[in-house]
């Protein structure tokens, strides 16, 4: 008989804290973490933040030392491609052709940078999702006086233009929508970091973009400005793509069994079929307390849901492979719901916005502007008459967690509202 | 069971502070971590250890 083996895919955050459960929760077979960067698993967040910044220096971002790693016995395999999954065998295909039967496999490959079909071949456009991105933006401004333009106002266009402003450099940061990250955090929060990109000498232009224009031939071609939908020309030796994401899903497409429409689609339970979890930024799981799809694109998710998959498979293994000697014995090992909290936060400036809960597809929010100066501001989401969401920005993290409690669960919109003021007195 | 925290890389989440409010603390003016206890006792240990495991910046190290 061939080991027991599970299989963990994208060595990322997600994957890796699966891995690390894995272990903790009584795995002893094989496990193999599969991870198509050549570097070890490292943290994203700072890529926008510390490392384009210059404080801190790559390694900085290993999420485990090398001694950690080494402690969870893992058959690693970085630079290296799943390119197919049989989920009937549950048979890993990798791309050097190998086939690895698997016990439990669990997906955790992430999302991948969107890019403009104009900007293929073009020097100085970029996209910010791995090291390699960020260290390759980081070296296009250094040294000073570079006329970036950011395309795509969203947390992560905002976060890249408040650094290379802070950097010196001149930044234009268009979007098509009308405020800053307005689609996620809605007008009023928009208002406020649009006040602040303003004040710290962004600028800031709602615009669709429809292509660059370039100096050179060939694989010269330097990208020399941005080209708006009226016609209009902003000049810029670097442009920054920071217009979303697309589940890294491409590989998963052979099987019929999975449904991989935005993200790969899994149960409360975030499985995906029998034997198959996912986490991260590429699943879409059902939310059992808020009732429908979500696939939540923050750190804090990934770690969180890695853990769930991978008590969850253990439990389904349990079942299917009683007093196997690969699934030491735990107590307490059952299947449960993925009901987490969702939390995310990002820093521009010295600003720092929190949020918790679920802010997208309300229909309604309400802001509190506190200090209009300082950007200080609370504001509460919701649907169907229940609180969803409540966001804080420019509040000390510490006074932030206490509103966490508020919508850890839907509750009534009145409620909600109610609780935020007094928390606030 | 000994913890030590690079704290310079904490970005405030304070999921450490949910999950064992014994050990650790939020500073309160920007949320970084706080660490009360860096020998806990025995029945803090699980959270300690689900605490590390699910920071999201890699800050909580634990040494058995
Ligand atoms: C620049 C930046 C800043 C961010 N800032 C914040 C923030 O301030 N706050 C916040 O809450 N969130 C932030 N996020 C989001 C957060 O980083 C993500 O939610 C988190 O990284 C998701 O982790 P993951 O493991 O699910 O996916 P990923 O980190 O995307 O990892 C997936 C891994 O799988 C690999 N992979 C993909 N396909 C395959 C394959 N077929 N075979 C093998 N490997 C594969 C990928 O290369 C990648 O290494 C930020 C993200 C970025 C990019
Ligand atoms: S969970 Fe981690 S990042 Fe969050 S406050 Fe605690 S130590 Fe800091």
């Amino acid at each position: 008989m061939s080991p027991r083996r599970i299989a963990v895919v994208g060595a990322s955050a997600a994957g890796l804290a699966a891995a690390e459960a894995l272990r903790r929760f009584g795995w002893t077979g094989t496990l193999t973490l599969v991870g198509d960067e050549p570097h070890p698993p490292y943290d994203r967040p700072p890529l926008s933040k510390q490392l384009l910044q210059g404080a801190w220096q790559p390694d900085k971002l290993h999420l485990r030392a090398a001694e950690q790693l080494d402690a969870l016995g893992l058959d690693l395999r970085l630079g290296t491609r799943a390119t197919g999954l049989d989920t009937a065998t549950r048979t890993l295909t990798l791309d050097g052709g190998e086939r690895l039967a698997c016990d439990g496999v669990i997906v955790a490959t992430g999302v991948a940078a969107r890019t403009l079909p104009a900007a293929a071949g073009l020097d100085g456009v970029h996209t910010l999702r791995t090291l390699d991105d960020a260290l390759a933006l980081k070296e296009r401004l250094s040294g000073t006086g570079h006329r970036l333009v950011v395309v795509g106002n969203g947390v992560l266009g905002c976060e890249a233009a408040a650094v290379a402003r802070e950097l010196g450099h001149e930044v234009t940061l268009v979007g098509r929508e009308a405020l800053p990250m307005a689609r996620t955090v809605g007008t009023e929060i928009g208002e406020l970091l649009a006040a602040e990109h303003r004040e710290r000498g962004v600028q800031l232009r709602t615009a669709a973009v429809d292509g660059f224009e370039a100096d050179g031939d060939g694989p010269a071609r330097h990208v020399s400005a941005v080209r708006l939908a009226d016609g209009t020309r902003l000049p810029a030796d670097t442009v920054l793509v920071a217009i979303g994401s697309e589940p890294a899903v491409g590989w998963l497409h052979g099987d019929p069994a999975l449904d991989t429409t935005d993200g790969l689609r899994c149960d409360a339970y975030c499985a995906a079929a029998p034997g198959v979890y996912a986490a991260g930024d590429v699943a879409r799981w059902q939310h059992p307390v808020h009732g429908r799809h979500l696939r939540v694109e923050h750190r804090m998710n990934a770690t969180e849901q890695g853990m769930a998959a991978a008590r969850n498979l253990l439990a389904e293994l349990e079942e299917t492979l009683p007093g196997d000697e690969a699934l030491a014995p735990a107590a307490g090992r059952e299947r449960r719901p993925f009901t987490p909290v969702p939390y995310f936060w990002s820093d521009q400036y010295g600003l720092k916005l929190q949020a918790y809960g679920v802010l997208s597809g309300a229909d309604r929010s309400e802001t509190t502007v506190l200090d209009p100066d300082a950007r200080k501001a609370v504001a509460l989401y919701g649907s169907d008459g229940q609180a969803t969401g409540v966001l804080a920005i420019g509040v000390p993290p510490r006074q932030v967690r206490g509103l966490r409690a508020l919508i850890a669960t839907p509750v009534p919109w009145e409620e909600a509202r109610e609780g935020l003021h007094n928390a606030r007195a | 069971m000994n913890i030590t925290l690079d704290a310079d890389k904490c970005c405030a989440a304070g999921q450490c502070v949910l999950i064992a409010p014994e050990v650790f603390d939020q500073r309160d003016e920007d949320g970084i971590v706080v660490l009360l206890d860096a020998a806990p006792p025995a029945d803090q240990h699980d959270a300690v250890r689900e605490a590390a495991a699910i920071c999201p910046a890699a800050v909580i190290k634990v040494d058995e």
